[in-house]
Protein backbone atom coordinates (compact mmCIF):
# COMPACT_ATOMS: atom_id res chain seq x y z
CA UNK A 1 0.00 0.00 0.00
CA UNK A 2 1.37 3.12 -0.95
CA UNK A 3 1.28 5.36 2.70
CA UNK A 4 1.28 8.65 0.64
CA UNK A 5 -1.86 8.45 -1.29
CA UNK A 6 -4.24 8.04 1.86
CA UNK A 7 -6.53 10.60 2.59
CA UNK A 8 -6.52 12.10 6.19
CA UNK A 9 -9.90 10.21 7.26
CA UNK A 10 -8.45 6.71 5.76
CA UNK A 11 -4.95 7.42 7.51
CA UNK A 12 -5.85 8.02 11.06
CA UNK A 13 -8.46 4.97 10.60
CA UNK A 14 -5.35 3.03 10.21
CA UNK A 15 -3.28 5.33 12.93
CA UNK A 16 -5.79 4.61 15.86
CA UNK A 17 -6.13 1.05 14.95
CA UNK A 18 -2.42 0.54 15.12
CA UNK A 19 -1.54 -0.72 11.66
CA UNK A 20 0.23 2.29 10.69
CA UNK A 21 2.49 4.35 12.68
CA UNK A 22 3.04 8.50 11.97
CA UNK A 23 6.42 7.75 11.55
CA UNK A 24 5.88 5.44 8.72
CA UNK A 25 3.53 7.63 6.95
CA UNK A 26 5.52 11.03 7.56
CA UNK A 27 8.60 8.84 5.68
CA UNK A 28 6.47 7.49 3.06
CA UNK A 29 5.27 11.00 2.07
CA UNK A 30 8.61 12.35 2.64
CA UNK A 31 9.58 9.45 0.11
CA UNK A 32 7.19 10.52 -2.19
CA UNK A 33 8.26 14.16 -2.05
CA UNK A 34 12.15 12.76 -3.17
CA UNK A 35 10.43 11.03 -5.99
CA UNK A 36 8.28 13.71 -7.49
CA UNK A 37 9.27 17.09 -5.95
CA UNK A 38 11.70 17.81 -9.05
CA UNK A 39 8.91 17.72 -11.54
CA UNK A 40 6.17 19.49 -9.11
CA UNK A 41 8.27 22.05 -7.06
CA UNK A 42 5.06 21.92 -4.53
CA UNK A 43 7.99 23.41 -1.98
CA UNK A 44 9.65 26.30 -0.70
CA UNK A 45 11.23 24.62 2.48
CA UNK A 46 11.06 21.16 3.93
CA UNK A 47 11.15 20.10 7.61
CA UNK A 48 12.00 16.61 7.73
CA UNK A 49 13.65 16.09 10.78
CA UNK A 50 11.01 18.62 12.79
CA UNK A 51 8.23 16.74 11.05
CA UNK A 52 10.24 13.26 12.05
CA UNK A 53 10.12 13.91 15.86
CA UNK A 54 6.58 15.41 15.68
CA UNK A 55 5.39 11.77 14.11
CA UNK A 56 7.29 10.26 16.85
CA UNK A 57 5.71 12.49 19.35
CA UNK A 58 2.10 11.65 17.82
CA UNK A 59 2.76 8.14 17.58
CA UNK A 60 3.30 8.55 21.57
CA UNK A 61 -0.37 10.19 21.77
CA UNK A 62 -1.77 7.82 19.38
CA UNK A 63 -0.63 4.40 21.80
CA UNK A 64 -1.82 6.43 25.11
CA UNK A 65 -4.95 6.37 22.95
CA UNK A 66 -5.37 10.22 23.10
CA UNK A 67 -5.14 10.67 19.15
CA UNK A 68 -7.61 13.13 17.47
CA UNK A 69 -8.30 12.98 13.55
CA UNK A 70 -5.66 14.71 12.73
CA UNK A 71 -2.95 13.48 14.89
CA UNK A 72 0.47 12.28 13.03
CA UNK A 73 -0.96 13.50 9.91
CA UNK A 74 1.61 15.31 7.71
CA UNK A 75 0.16 18.47 6.60
CA UNK A 76 1.77 21.25 4.24
CA UNK A 77 1.35 25.03 5.32
CA UNK A 78 1.06 28.11 2.62
CA UNK A 79 4.36 29.89 2.88
CA UNK A 80 2.19 32.71 4.40
CA UNK A 81 1.18 31.56 7.72
CA UNK A 82 4.06 32.30 10.45
CA UNK A 83 5.66 28.73 11.74
CA UNK A 84 8.06 29.96 14.71
CA UNK A 85 11.41 29.05 13.89
CA UNK A 86 10.92 27.61 10.27
CA UNK A 87 11.57 30.48 8.19
CA UNK A 88 8.58 32.08 6.35
CA UNK A 89 8.81 33.73 2.73
CA UNK A 90 5.78 34.42 1.51
CA UNK A 91 7.25 33.50 -1.80
CA UNK A 92 9.18 36.67 -1.48
CA UNK A 93 12.98 37.91 -2.04
CA UNK A 94 12.04 40.41 0.62
CA UNK A 95 11.05 37.85 3.67
CA UNK A 96 13.87 34.86 2.29
CA UNK A 97 15.35 34.77 5.43
CA UNK A 98 12.75 35.56 7.52
CA UNK A 99 12.12 33.19 10.72
CA UNK A 100 8.77 33.90 12.49
CA UNK A 101 9.41 34.58 16.20
CA UNK A 102 5.77 33.26 16.93
CA UNK A 103 3.41 30.71 15.31
CA UNK A 104 -0.31 31.64 13.47
CA UNK A 105 -3.37 30.64 15.33
CA UNK A 106 -3.86 28.08 12.82
CA UNK A 107 -0.60 26.55 12.99
CA UNK A 108 -0.73 26.35 16.81
CA UNK A 109 -4.01 24.92 16.67
CA UNK A 110 -2.80 22.14 14.14
CA UNK A 111 0.24 21.70 16.70
CA UNK A 112 -1.90 21.25 19.27
CA UNK A 113 -4.30 18.64 17.43
CA UNK A 114 -0.56 16.70 16.78
CA UNK A 115 -0.39 17.44 13.11
CA UNK A 116 2.62 17.00 11.70
CA UNK A 117 3.92 19.93 9.61
CA UNK A 118 5.79 18.68 6.69
CA UNK A 119 7.10 21.83 4.94
CA UNK A 120 6.42 25.45 3.58
CA UNK A 121 4.76 25.08 0.18
CA UNK A 122 4.86 27.85 -2.66
CA UNK A 123 2.94 30.52 -3.33
CA UNK A 124 2.66 34.06 -5.45
CA UNK A 125 4.58 36.25 -3.64
CA UNK A 126 2.28 38.06 -1.17
CA UNK A 127 -0.45 35.70 -2.27
CA UNK A 128 -0.67 37.80 -5.71
CA UNK A 129 -1.58 35.84 -8.83
CA UNK A 130 -3.32 33.70 -9.98
CA UNK A 131 -0.28 31.07 -11.01
CA UNK A 132 1.90 30.66 -8.65
CA UNK A 133 4.33 32.25 -11.50
CA UNK A 134 4.79 35.07 -9.37
CA UNK A 135 6.68 33.00 -6.76
CA UNK A 136 10.46 34.69 -6.20
CA UNK A 137 11.87 31.25 -4.80
CA UNK A 138 10.67 28.27 -6.96
CA UNK A 139 8.45 27.34 -10.06
CA UNK A 140 5.77 24.98 -9.37
CA UNK A 141 3.85 22.93 -12.01
CA UNK A 142 0.66 21.26 -12.23
CA UNK A 143 1.20 17.62 -11.43
CA UNK A 144 -1.63 17.03 -14.45
CA UNK A 145 0.40 18.42 -16.66
CA UNK A 146 3.57 20.05 -16.28
CA UNK A 147 3.80 22.63 -18.54
CA UNK A 148 0.68 23.75 -17.25
CA UNK A 149 0.30 25.95 -13.93
CA UNK A 150 -0.87 24.71 -10.66
CA UNK A 151 -3.65 27.83 -10.17
CA UNK A 152 -2.65 30.33 -7.68
CA UNK A 153 -1.91 31.79 -5.30
CA UNK A 154 -2.11 28.62 -3.01
CA UNK A 155 -0.34 26.83 -5.90
CA UNK A 156 1.85 24.47 -4.00
CA UNK A 157 -0.47 23.72 -1.48
CA UNK A 158 -2.78 22.48 -3.89
CA UNK A 159 0.03 20.65 -6.43
CA UNK A 160 1.12 18.88 -2.72
CA UNK A 161 -2.37 17.40 -2.54
CA UNK A 162 -2.63 16.65 -5.90
CA UNK A 163 0.62 14.51 -6.17
CA UNK A 164 0.29 13.14 -2.64
CA UNK A 165 3.22 15.17 -1.54
CA UNK A 166 1.67 15.86 1.96
CA UNK A 167 -1.68 14.01 3.61
CA UNK A 168 -3.73 17.43 3.33
CA UNK A 169 -2.72 21.19 2.86
CA UNK A 170 -3.67 24.73 4.26
CA UNK A 171 -4.28 27.54 1.60
CA UNK A 172 -5.50 31.04 2.14
CA UNK A 173 -8.28 32.64 -0.46
CA UNK A 174 -8.00 36.43 -0.90
CA UNK A 175 -9.79 36.34 -4.51
CA UNK A 176 -10.07 32.56 -5.19
CA UNK A 177 -6.45 31.78 -4.24
CA UNK A 178 -7.61 28.20 -2.43
CA UNK A 179 -10.77 27.39 -4.42
CA UNK A 180 -8.91 28.22 -8.25
CA UNK A 181 -5.61 25.93 -7.60
CA UNK A 182 -7.94 23.20 -5.54
CA UNK A 183 -10.09 23.09 -8.97
CA UNK A 184 -7.02 23.09 -11.33
CA UNK A 185 -5.29 20.20 -9.60
CA UNK A 186 -8.47 18.32 -9.37
CA UNK A 187 -8.62 18.56 -5.29
CA UNK A 188 -10.97 19.91 -2.87
CA UNK A 189 -10.89 23.64 -1.48
CA UNK A 190 -12.99 25.44 0.60
CA UNK A 191 -12.40 29.02 1.81
CA UNK A 192 -14.42 29.68 4.88
CA UNK A 193 -16.51 32.70 5.58
CA UNK A 194 -14.54 36.17 6.25
CA UNK A 195 -13.65 36.40 10.36
CA UNK A 196 -14.44 32.08 10.67
CA UNK A 197 -10.98 31.43 10.85
CA UNK A 198 -8.21 33.82 12.59
CA UNK A 199 -6.06 35.78 10.44
CA UNK A 200 -3.48 35.89 13.32
CA UNK A 201 0.24 35.39 12.17
CA UNK A 202 -0.82 35.26 8.53
CA UNK A 203 1.17 37.76 7.06
CA UNK A 204 -1.67 40.16 5.37
CA UNK A 205 -2.02 40.95 1.92
CA UNK A 206 -5.65 42.21 1.49
CA UNK A 207 -7.07 42.46 5.30
CA UNK A 208 -10.68 42.80 4.16
CA UNK A 209 -10.14 40.20 2.21
CA UNK A 210 -7.65 37.49 3.26
CA UNK A 211 -9.27 34.10 4.51
CA UNK A 212 -7.47 30.51 5.13
CA UNK A 213 -8.55 27.42 4.65
CA UNK A 214 -7.94 23.94 3.75
CA UNK A 215 -6.91 22.21 0.54
CA UNK A 216 -7.52 18.36 1.11
CA UNK A 217 -8.02 15.20 -1.64
CA UNK A 218 -11.71 14.76 -0.29
CA UNK A 219 -14.69 16.72 1.22
CA UNK A 220 -14.46 14.70 4.69
CA UNK A 221 -10.93 15.75 4.92
CA UNK A 222 -11.66 19.16 4.09
CA UNK A 223 -14.85 18.78 7.51
CA UNK A 224 -11.94 17.13 9.47
CA UNK A 225 -9.68 20.38 8.89
CA UNK A 226 -12.34 22.77 9.45
CA UNK A 227 -13.04 21.71 12.86
CA UNK A 228 -9.69 22.01 14.06
CA UNK A 229 -9.13 25.44 12.94
CA UNK A 230 -12.02 27.18 12.75
CA UNK A 231 -13.38 29.71 15.76
CA UNK A 232 -12.94 32.64 17.43
CA UNK A 233 -9.42 33.80 18.95
CA UNK A 234 -8.74 37.20 20.56
CA UNK A 235 -5.84 38.04 18.97
CA UNK A 236 -7.85 38.17 15.85
CA UNK A 237 -10.54 41.12 16.60
CA UNK A 238 -12.10 40.51 13.14
CA UNK A 239 -12.50 36.48 14.27
CA UNK A 240 -15.70 36.18 15.05
CA UNK A 241 -16.83 34.71 18.34
CA UNK A 242 -19.04 32.38 16.73
CA UNK A 243 -19.49 28.59 17.98
CA UNK A 244 -17.85 26.02 15.43
CA UNK A 245 -20.08 23.20 14.58
CA UNK A 246 -19.06 19.71 14.26
CA UNK A 247 -18.50 19.89 10.13
CA UNK A 248 -18.03 16.20 9.88
CA UNK A 249 -21.68 15.94 10.83
CA UNK A 250 -22.47 17.84 7.70
CA UNK A 251 -21.47 14.75 5.73
CA UNK A 252 -24.60 12.51 7.05
CA UNK A 253 -27.97 14.45 5.62
CA UNK A 254 -28.60 14.12 2.38
CA UNK A 255 -29.54 18.02 -0.38
CA UNK A 256 -32.84 16.38 -1.11
CA UNK A 257 -35.21 19.85 -0.85
CA UNK A 258 -32.75 22.06 -1.19
CA UNK A 259 -33.03 24.93 -3.27
CA UNK A 260 -29.83 25.63 -5.67
CA UNK A 261 -28.87 28.88 -7.82
CA UNK A 262 -27.26 29.18 -10.60
CA UNK A 263 -26.08 32.76 -11.29
CA UNK A 264 -26.61 33.17 -14.85
CA UNK A 265 -23.99 35.89 -15.15
CA UNK A 266 -21.17 33.15 -14.24
CA UNK A 267 -22.69 30.89 -17.53
CA UNK A 268 -21.76 33.76 -20.45
CA UNK A 269 -19.78 33.28 -23.09
CA UNK A 270 -16.02 33.19 -22.95
CA UNK A 271 -16.58 30.04 -20.71
CA UNK A 272 -15.12 27.34 -22.07
CA UNK A 273 -16.45 24.58 -23.66
CA UNK A 274 -14.89 21.64 -21.43
CA UNK A 275 -15.65 23.53 -18.14
CA UNK A 276 -19.26 24.36 -19.43
CA UNK A 277 -20.17 20.83 -19.82
CA UNK A 278 -18.69 19.44 -16.65
CA UNK A 279 -20.79 21.62 -14.66
CA UNK A 280 -23.76 21.38 -16.36
CA UNK A 281 -23.48 17.50 -15.91
CA UNK A 282 -22.93 18.09 -12.41
CA UNK A 283 -26.03 20.52 -12.12
CA UNK A 284 -28.11 17.43 -13.15
CA UNK A 285 -26.46 15.17 -10.59
CA UNK A 286 -27.25 17.73 -7.85
CA UNK A 287 -30.73 17.52 -9.02
CA UNK A 288 -30.71 13.96 -9.40
CA UNK A 289 -29.96 13.83 -5.62
CA UNK A 290 -33.38 15.47 -5.28
CA UNK A 291 -32.30 19.38 -5.07
CA UNK A 292 -34.56 22.19 -7.18
CA UNK A 293 -32.21 23.76 -9.68
CA UNK A 294 -33.08 27.56 -10.69
CA UNK A 295 -31.39 30.28 -12.45
CA UNK A 296 -30.06 33.44 -10.31
CA UNK A 297 -28.71 36.95 -11.31
CA UNK A 298 -26.20 38.76 -9.76
CA UNK A 299 -26.07 41.59 -11.98
CA UNK A 300 -22.68 43.32 -11.08
CA UNK A 301 -20.73 40.22 -11.31
CA UNK A 302 -18.50 41.62 -14.32
CA UNK A 303 -17.90 44.60 -11.95
CA UNK A 304 -16.05 42.36 -9.42
CA UNK A 305 -12.50 42.40 -11.14
CA UNK A 306 -12.14 46.06 -11.20
CA UNK A 307 -13.53 46.74 -7.79
CA UNK A 308 -11.15 43.49 -6.12
CA UNK A 309 -8.00 44.78 -8.14
CA UNK A 310 -8.84 48.61 -6.84
CA UNK A 311 -9.99 47.67 -3.20
CA UNK A 312 -7.04 44.35 -3.08
CA UNK A 313 -3.87 46.70 -4.26
CA UNK A 314 -5.23 49.30 -1.99
CA UNK A 315 -5.10 47.48 0.84
CA UNK A 316 -2.20 45.56 0.22
CA UNK A 317 0.10 48.93 -0.60
CA UNK A 318 -0.69 50.13 2.90
CA UNK A 319 -0.29 46.50 4.40
CA UNK A 320 3.41 46.32 2.57
CA UNK A 321 4.39 49.55 3.71
CA UNK A 322 5.69 47.36 6.89
CA UNK A 323 8.87 46.12 4.31
CA UNK A 324 11.25 48.78 5.15
CA UNK A 325 14.20 46.97 5.83
CA UNK A 326 14.71 48.07 9.45
CA UNK A 327 12.59 45.08 11.77
CA UNK A 328 12.86 42.39 9.35
CA UNK A 329 13.64 41.00 5.76
CA UNK A 330 16.23 42.14 3.18
CA UNK A 331 17.68 45.35 3.63
CA UNK A 332 19.71 46.90 1.17
CA UNK A 333 22.80 48.49 2.17
CA UNK A 334 24.03 50.95 -0.85
CA UNK A 335 22.44 53.58 0.35
CA UNK A 336 23.40 56.23 2.91
CA UNK A 337 20.63 57.89 3.79
CA UNK A 338 17.34 56.21 5.21
CA UNK A 339 14.25 57.08 2.50
CA UNK A 340 17.08 55.98 0.04
CA UNK A 341 17.34 52.73 1.58
CA UNK A 342 13.56 52.27 1.58
CA UNK A 343 13.32 52.74 -1.84
CA UNK A 344 16.31 50.28 -2.67
CA UNK A 345 15.27 47.63 -0.68
CA UNK A 346 11.83 47.47 -1.71
CA UNK A 347 12.38 47.85 -5.12
CA UNK A 348 14.74 45.17 -4.84
CA UNK A 349 13.37 43.14 -2.60
CA UNK A 350 9.60 43.04 -3.44
CA UNK A 351 8.50 41.22 -7.59
CA UNK A 352 7.35 42.90 -10.62
CA UNK A 353 3.40 42.02 -9.55
CA UNK A 354 3.87 43.47 -6.13
CA UNK A 355 5.15 46.27 -7.14
CA UNK A 356 2.69 46.77 -9.92
CA UNK A 357 0.26 46.20 -6.95
CA UNK A 358 1.32 48.55 -4.71
CA UNK A 359 1.51 51.30 -7.70
CA UNK A 360 -1.73 50.71 -8.39
CA UNK A 361 -2.95 50.83 -4.70
CA UNK A 362 -1.15 53.88 -3.85
CA UNK A 363 -2.61 55.78 -7.17
CA UNK A 364 -6.47 54.82 -5.74
CA UNK A 365 -5.70 55.69 -2.50
CA UNK A 366 -4.06 58.87 -3.24
CA UNK A 367 -5.15 62.50 -3.01
CA UNK A 368 -7.65 63.44 -6.47
CA UNK A 369 -8.03 59.77 -7.19
CA UNK A 370 -8.79 58.36 -4.10
CA UNK A 371 -13.01 59.17 -4.76
CA UNK A 372 -12.94 58.19 -8.51
CA UNK A 373 -10.76 54.93 -7.53
CA UNK A 374 -11.06 53.42 -4.19
CA UNK A 375 -14.17 54.93 -3.00
CA UNK A 376 -16.30 54.21 -6.06
CA UNK A 377 -14.72 50.31 -5.75
CA UNK A 378 -16.37 50.18 -1.79
CA UNK A 379 -19.40 51.57 -3.08
CA UNK A 380 -19.74 48.85 -5.99
CA UNK A 381 -18.58 46.23 -3.46
CA UNK A 382 -21.76 47.25 -1.92
CA UNK A 383 -24.14 46.15 -5.08
CA UNK A 384 -21.92 43.03 -5.13
CA UNK A 385 -22.90 42.29 -1.42
CA UNK A 386 -26.55 43.05 -2.35
CA UNK A 387 -26.57 41.14 -5.32
CA UNK A 388 -25.68 37.96 -2.86
CA UNK A 389 -28.18 39.08 -0.37
CA UNK A 390 -30.95 38.74 -2.43
CA UNK A 391 -29.82 35.24 -4.03
CA UNK A 392 -29.63 33.51 -0.93
CA UNK A 393 -33.13 35.17 -0.37
CA UNK A 394 -34.22 32.10 -2.35
CA UNK A 395 -31.45 30.20 -2.92
CA UNK A 396 -29.47 27.45 -0.28
CA UNK A 397 -26.74 27.67 -2.17
CA UNK A 398 -25.16 28.96 -5.50
CA UNK A 399 -23.26 26.49 -8.20
CA UNK A 400 -21.11 28.04 -10.85
CA UNK A 401 -17.75 27.16 -12.37
CA UNK A 402 -14.34 28.46 -10.11
CA UNK A 403 -12.61 29.66 -13.46
CA UNK A 404 -13.29 30.03 -17.00
CA UNK A 405 -10.74 27.55 -18.66
CA UNK A 406 -9.10 24.86 -17.23
CA UNK A 407 -4.97 25.42 -15.98
CA UNK A 408 -3.44 27.42 -18.37
CA UNK A 409 0.49 27.01 -19.89
CA UNK A 410 3.11 28.46 -17.66
CA UNK A 411 4.04 31.50 -19.19
CA UNK A 412 0.57 32.01 -20.88
CA UNK A 413 -0.61 35.27 -19.08
CA UNK A 414 2.25 36.48 -17.26
CA UNK A 415 3.01 39.30 -19.29
CA UNK A 416 -0.53 40.64 -19.23
CA UNK A 417 -1.59 41.39 -16.04
CA UNK A 418 -4.88 42.22 -16.48
CA UNK A 419 -5.59 39.29 -18.56
CA UNK A 420 -4.30 37.12 -15.82
CA UNK A 421 -6.70 39.64 -13.53
CA UNK A 422 -9.93 38.56 -15.47
CA UNK A 423 -9.90 35.05 -14.72
CA UNK A 424 -10.50 35.15 -11.58
CA UNK A 425 -13.87 36.62 -12.19
CA UNK A 426 -15.65 33.52 -10.77
CA UNK A 427 -13.80 33.79 -7.82
CA UNK A 428 -13.49 37.60 -6.41
CA UNK A 429 -17.36 38.34 -5.63
CA UNK A 430 -17.42 35.52 -2.59
CA UNK A 431 -14.45 37.18 -0.81
CA UNK A 432 -15.83 40.81 -1.92
CA UNK A 433 -18.86 39.53 0.28
CA UNK A 434 -17.49 37.79 2.61
CA UNK A 435 -19.48 34.72 1.65
CA UNK A 436 -17.84 30.97 1.70
CA UNK A 437 -17.42 29.26 -1.04
CA UNK A 438 -15.30 25.79 -1.96
CA UNK A 439 -14.43 23.87 -5.50
CA UNK A 440 -14.47 20.25 -5.83
CA UNK A 441 -13.88 18.14 -8.92
CA UNK A 442 -16.54 18.17 -11.28
CA UNK A 443 -15.02 16.52 -14.32
CA UNK A 444 -11.91 16.40 -17.35
CA UNK A 445 -10.97 18.89 -20.22
CA UNK A 446 -10.46 17.02 -23.34
CA UNK A 447 -6.81 17.16 -22.60
CA UNK A 448 -6.88 15.73 -19.42
CA UNK A 449 -7.27 18.84 -16.58
CA UNK A 450 -9.15 19.00 -14.12
CA UNK A 451 -12.42 20.64 -13.64
CA UNK A 452 -13.67 21.98 -10.30
CA UNK A 453 -17.19 22.92 -9.25
CA UNK A 454 -17.61 26.01 -7.03
CA UNK A 455 -20.59 25.93 -4.71
CA UNK A 456 -21.25 29.13 -2.43
CA UNK A 457 -22.78 29.81 0.48
CA UNK A 458 -24.13 32.84 2.80
CA UNK A 459 -22.02 34.07 5.67
CA UNK A 460 -21.32 30.75 8.07
CA UNK A 461 -23.18 28.48 6.27
CA UNK A 462 -20.25 26.04 5.62
CA UNK A 463 -22.14 23.32 6.70
CA UNK A 464 -24.62 23.06 3.94
CA UNK A 465 -21.48 23.56 1.45
CA UNK A 466 -19.76 20.55 2.99
CA UNK A 467 -23.26 18.78 2.62
CA UNK A 468 -23.69 20.13 -0.97
CA UNK A 469 -20.13 18.68 -1.82
CA UNK A 470 -20.25 15.65 -0.44
CA UNK A 471 -23.06 14.82 -1.45
CA UNK A 472 -21.90 15.27 -5.02
CA UNK A 473 -18.91 13.74 -4.59
CA UNK A 474 -20.24 10.47 -3.37
CA UNK A 475 -21.73 10.17 -6.98
CA UNK A 476 -18.53 10.63 -8.63
CA UNK A 477 -15.41 9.44 -8.79
CA UNK A 478 -13.31 12.72 -9.82
CA UNK A 479 -11.46 13.10 -6.43
CA UNK A 480 -10.67 9.89 -6.53
CA UNK A 481 -8.39 10.29 -9.64
CA UNK A 482 -5.34 10.89 -9.70
CA UNK A 483 -2.14 12.21 -12.03
CA UNK A 484 0.63 10.18 -13.13
CA UNK A 485 4.18 11.47 -12.11
CA UNK B 1 -8.55 58.28 -17.41
CA UNK B 2 -5.26 57.43 -18.43
CA UNK B 3 -2.73 57.52 -16.26
CA UNK B 4 0.81 59.67 -17.45
CA UNK B 5 4.30 58.51 -16.74
CA UNK B 6 4.69 61.46 -14.35
CA UNK B 7 2.15 60.01 -12.67
CA UNK B 8 3.61 56.80 -12.03
CA UNK B 9 7.00 58.31 -11.05
CA UNK B 10 4.99 60.24 -8.07
CA UNK B 11 3.13 57.79 -7.13
CA UNK B 12 6.50 55.37 -7.34
CA UNK B 13 7.73 57.86 -4.80
CA UNK B 14 4.74 57.54 -2.56
CA UNK B 15 5.45 54.01 -2.42
CA UNK B 16 8.93 53.88 -1.42
CA UNK B 17 9.92 51.89 -4.69
CA UNK B 18 12.01 53.20 -7.51
CA UNK B 19 11.88 51.95 -10.76
CA UNK B 20 14.24 52.47 -13.91
CA UNK B 21 13.18 54.24 -17.17
CA UNK B 22 12.44 50.94 -18.86
CA UNK B 23 9.90 49.70 -15.85
CA UNK B 24 8.30 53.26 -15.68
CA UNK B 25 7.81 53.20 -19.48
CA UNK B 26 6.17 49.29 -18.72
CA UNK B 27 4.17 50.16 -16.11
CA UNK B 28 2.97 53.36 -17.40
CA UNK B 29 1.44 51.28 -20.29
CA UNK B 30 0.25 48.07 -17.92
CA UNK B 31 -1.53 50.99 -15.00
CA UNK B 32 -2.87 52.79 -18.06
CA UNK B 33 -4.76 48.88 -19.81
CA UNK B 34 -5.57 48.22 -16.04
CA UNK B 35 -7.30 51.22 -15.02
CA UNK B 36 -9.00 51.96 -18.09
CA UNK B 37 -10.71 49.03 -17.59
CA UNK B 38 -11.34 50.24 -13.93
CA UNK B 39 -13.04 52.90 -15.50
CA UNK B 40 -15.72 50.57 -16.80
CA UNK B 41 -17.19 51.24 -12.88
CA UNK B 42 -18.35 54.83 -13.78
CA UNK B 43 -21.13 53.45 -15.81
CA UNK B 44 -22.44 51.99 -12.48
CA UNK B 45 -24.94 54.31 -10.64
CA UNK B 46 -23.78 54.46 -6.73
CA UNK B 47 -26.21 57.17 -6.02
CA UNK B 48 -26.45 57.37 -2.00
CA UNK B 49 -25.05 53.49 -1.84
CA UNK B 50 -22.84 52.92 1.13
CA UNK B 51 -19.69 52.08 0.49
CA UNK B 52 -18.60 48.78 2.19
CA UNK B 53 -14.59 48.11 3.98
CA UNK B 54 -15.45 45.07 5.51
CA UNK B 55 -18.43 42.20 4.55
CA UNK B 56 -19.00 41.05 8.18
CA UNK B 57 -20.32 43.46 10.83
CA UNK B 58 -18.40 43.51 13.56
CA UNK B 59 -18.11 46.41 16.27
CA UNK B 60 -16.63 47.47 19.04
CA UNK B 61 -14.42 44.31 19.75
CA UNK B 62 -13.03 45.37 23.20
CA UNK B 63 -11.35 43.27 25.32
CA UNK B 64 -9.97 44.01 28.81
CA UNK B 65 -6.96 46.67 29.10
CA UNK B 66 -4.65 43.84 30.99
CA UNK B 67 -0.54 43.89 30.33
CA UNK B 68 0.20 40.52 28.78
CA UNK B 69 3.45 38.82 28.28
CA UNK B 70 4.66 39.90 24.91
CA UNK B 71 7.65 38.56 22.93
CA UNK B 72 11.16 39.60 24.52
CA UNK B 73 13.05 42.66 22.91
CA UNK B 74 15.63 39.96 21.91
CA UNK B 75 13.86 37.72 20.00
CA UNK B 76 11.75 40.69 18.36
CA UNK B 77 15.14 42.20 17.07
CA UNK B 78 16.54 38.75 15.63
CA UNK B 79 15.35 39.31 12.49
CA UNK B 80 16.85 43.25 11.84
CA UNK B 81 19.21 43.46 9.77
CA UNK B 82 21.05 45.61 11.73
CA UNK B 83 20.58 46.46 15.95
CA UNK B 84 22.03 47.38 18.74
CA UNK B 85 21.53 47.01 22.38
CA UNK B 86 17.74 47.19 22.03
CA UNK B 87 16.98 48.83 19.25
CA UNK B 88 17.07 48.94 15.21
CA UNK B 89 20.08 50.44 13.36
CA UNK B 90 18.77 52.74 10.86
CA UNK B 91 21.31 54.72 7.87
CA UNK B 92 21.20 59.07 9.29
CA UNK B 93 17.59 60.43 8.29
CA UNK B 94 18.90 63.61 8.65
CA UNK B 95 21.67 64.31 6.41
Amino acid sequence: MDLYRLTIHEAHELLTTGKISSVELTSAVFDRIEQVEDKVGAYITLVKDRAMAEAADADKVIRQGNGKPLTGIPIAIKDVLCTEGVRTTCGSRILKNFIPPYNSTVVDRLREARAVIIGKANMDEFAMGSSTEHSALTTTRNPWDLTRVPGGSSGGSAAAVAADECIGAIGTDTGGSIRQPASHCGVVGLKPTYGRISRFGLVAFASSLDQIGPITKDVTDCAILMNEICGYDPNDSTSVPREVPNYTKALQAGIKGLVVGMPKEYFSEGLDEDVAQSIDAAIKVIEGLGATCKYVSLPHTEQAVAVYYLIAPAEASSNLARYDGVRYGFRDNGAEELIQMYRDTRSKGFGPEVQRRIIIGTYALSAGYYDAYYGKASQVRTLIIQDFNQAFETCDVLLAPVAPTPAFKLGEKLDDPLAMYLSDIFTLPANLAGIAGVSVPCGFSRDGLPIGLQILSKHFDEEKLIRVAYNFEQETDFHAKRPEL
Amino acid sequence: MKITKEEVVHVTGLARLSLDDNDIELYTKQLGDILSYMDALNRIDTEGVPPTSHAIFINNAFREDEVEPSIPAGRALANAPESEDEGFVVPKVIG
